[in-house]
């Protein structure tokens, strides 16, 4: 018995004491693009033998991780303020791939469902109460819409995605800035609050009548419809690879930090995004290594490369522009190690 | 020797237990001093803001989910007693060491072993679709929806404590009573009862501790809106269930202020806990 014991003993101290020297990986943050990276890190591994393990714990708690020098990058869907810049070491924005926040509805038998953002507003402001609401009704003559009630649904905890859509809400309707503005979270007064973007898929899976905003591939992978949006152009779009492309259209800042929802181009579908991955610019922090340094350069620029962007359409993103990876791929060189350069 | 260092183990293991406690509540108070400072104790517990306004200020208050945590468990706590109560007397007394009672007492110990999030689903594919085809709300969530789930889990609490005071009472009182002519109702009534209220009144004083806690099955069924509840079907969100839901986007103030909710909810916790513990005792003097 006390052998066997001591055994274990040993046999856990070794596989301890192998497992770190490996370099391994780690980040946290967003669930937004976890889908995506999931994909990504995995083929990473495959490649290279460095694992990577990514924890979905939202935007914010992965900011807050980073803050707290304990993981490697953090993933975000909201780039960081220039309060929050200074409150830390300089920290470089390295944007992974564009994606979208779609408005999923439950409403039996309609199956295409148009919106305007100031229907939107009002549903979520509770002055659109009814499916069919005269205003609903002009834009969608083509649908039966039942005389059922509209329940808002929204995120209960704070969000990259609600930032997104009150980002795009806050530029388009006036009513919306004055009652709720932007931001990770905000103050509805009506409707029914859900934790995570698979909280709100599920409650609206299963609730007749709901509406609500979600990452787009949450919603595609519970196949519950999404409704086309009318962008700045007046066209009503659905959200897709291309449409989320067509509204990156203008240059951005060299510092990658920027919105591009309500993008006033032909095709663009108003409510994109961009996702970023978080690094510090220099390197060594909390003991770490060079080569955990160097692995984690190596794998922001394996998440650039066209293979992995090229992933993106499978799962209902879109890949970033090529004058945007290379943006990017000039901000990962500046990532240093204790002043060095990192190769 | 070896008792000496048993002695000592014994002592360690009591002191870490100790320390611990002291520790979480040390670290709860100070994490909430910001929001209390920013706040003032006072209106942190009246307001009911919650949130960032549009202009970018925030204000914190707790008002609306210490009263939506107060309206589910005790809601909860009523809705349990029907229950609890004769599955006490069914397993301490009318049928007390027969199989039936047996077996009835392991299915209502077994609920108490059931993780919240089972619960939890089970509230939000059976009971809410239920709800809303009785018409009682228009989706289903909010605290009538919170409270059925939570009074089923906490029943077990309740009765298995209820039925262990019903058995300790002395056979000689029950058989005098009979040898006096009293039916089995009189009996409970003027014998059982008057023996064994206080210790009940503390059994389903855990159980509400055990309601105001929980979590998961709240967080799913509630609603998760931060309004002042008025009504039994109006959403609503739990302190729990505030923690819970926002605690992973947090930082700063908020951050702060959902730690004092901690705080708050560890305190009223810790209350009701001791009122129960000084039933419990005045009923064994």
């Amino acid at each position: 018995m006390k052998k066997s014991l001591i055994i274990i003993l040993l046999a856990c101290i070794i596989l301890t004491s192998c497992n770190s020297k490996k370099v391994e990986l780690s980040g946290a943050g967003a669930t937004f693009p976890l889908p995506y990276y999931n994909m990504v890190f995995n083929n990473y591994s495959e490649t290279t033998g460095i694992n990577v393990s990514y924890g979905g714990i939202g935007s914010g708690g992965g900011v807050r991780s980073l803050k707290d020098k304990i993981i490697d990058f953090a993933g975000t869907d909201v780039y960081l303020t220039d309060e929050e810049m200074s409150s830390m070491s300089p920290v470089i924005h390295v944007p992974t791939c564009l994606g979208a926040v779609v408005l999923s509805y439950n409403i039996p038998g309609v199956k295409e469902l148009k919106l305007t953002s100031d229907i939107i507003a009002d549903i979520y402001l509770g002055n659109i109460t009814k499916w069919n609401d005269p205003r609903i009704v002009a834009i969608n003559p083509e649908e039966n819409l039942p005389d059922m009630l509209v329940t808002p649904v929204y995120r209960s905890d704070g969000s990259g995605t609600t930032f997104v859509f009150s980002d795009y809400m806050n530029k388009v309707n006036d009513n919306w800035s004055k009652a709720l503005g932007s931001g990770k979270s905000l103050k509805f007064n009506t409707g029914i609050a859900a934790k995570g973007n698979p909280g709100v898929v599920g409650t609206i899976a299963n609730m007749k009548g709901s509406i609500g905003y979600i990452g787009s591939e949450y919603a595609f992978a519970m196949n519950i419809p999404v409704a086309k949006i009318q962008n700045a152009k007046g066209q009503f779009v659905s959200p897709s690879s291309k449409s989320i492309t067509a509204s990156l259209s203008g240059d951005i800042p060299d510092d990658l930090r920027c919105t591009i929802t309500n993008a006033d181009t032909d095709g663009a579908y108003p409510i994109s995004c961009l996702t970023w991955i978080l690094v510090y610019k220099e390197q060594n922090y909390a003991n770490r290594s060079l080569e955990k340094a160097q692995a984690t350069a190596d794998l922001l620029r394996f998440v650039l490369n066209t293979d992995s962007q090229q992933l993106t359409e499978k799962i209902h993103y879109a890949p970033l522009p090529s004058y945007i990876v290379e943006k990017a791929l000039a901000a990962i060189s500046s990532m240093t190690y204790n002043n060095q350069p990192i190769n | 020797m070896s008792d000496k260092i048993f002695k000592k183990l014994l002592f360690v293991s009591a002191l870490v237990i100790m320390i611990v406690c002291g520790a979480l509540f040390y670290s709860l108070m100070s994490g909430s001093l910001p929001a209390f400072r920013e706040l003032g104790f006072f209106r942190f517990i009246v307001s009911s803001e919650w949130g960032m306004n549009s202009d970018g200020s925030e204000h914190y208050g707790a008002l609306p989910f210490i009263v939506g945590t107060l309206m589910t468990s005790f809601t909860a706590l009523l809705l349990c007693f029907p229950f609890s109560l004769p599955v006490a007397f069914f397993v301490g007394e009318y049928y007390n060491n027969t199989v039936v009672a047996k077996v009835l007492s392991t299915i209502v110990d077994l609920l108490a072993g059931i993780p919240s999030i089972v619960y939890g689903l089970w509230g939000f594919y059976v009971i809410r679709p239920f709800m809303v085809s009785l018409g009682l709300s228009e989706q289903g969530f909010g605290i009538l929806t919170a409270s059925i789930v939570l009074a089923i889990m906490i029943i077990p609490y309740s009765a298995s404590l209820s039925a262990e005071f019903i058995r300790m009472v002395p056979r000689e009182l029950k058989e005098g009573a009979y040898s006096l002519g009293a039916t089995r109702a009189e009996m409970i009534r003027r014998v059982i009862m008057p023996n064994v209220s206080s210790g009940m009144i503390s059994s389903y004083i855990l159980a509400l501790g055990r309601a105001l806690g929980e979590t998961m099955a709240v967080t799913m069924l509630i609603g998760n809106t931060n309004n002042v509840p008025i009504s039994l079907s109006d959403t609503a969100n739990t302190m729990a269930s505030v923690i819970a839901n926002q605690f992973g986007e947090a930082d700063g103030l908020k951050l702060s202020s959902l730690i004092a909710i901690g705080l708050i909810l560890f305190i009223i916790t810790a209350i009701i806990n001791y009122i129960g513990r000084l039933i419990i005792k005045r009923q064994s003097l």
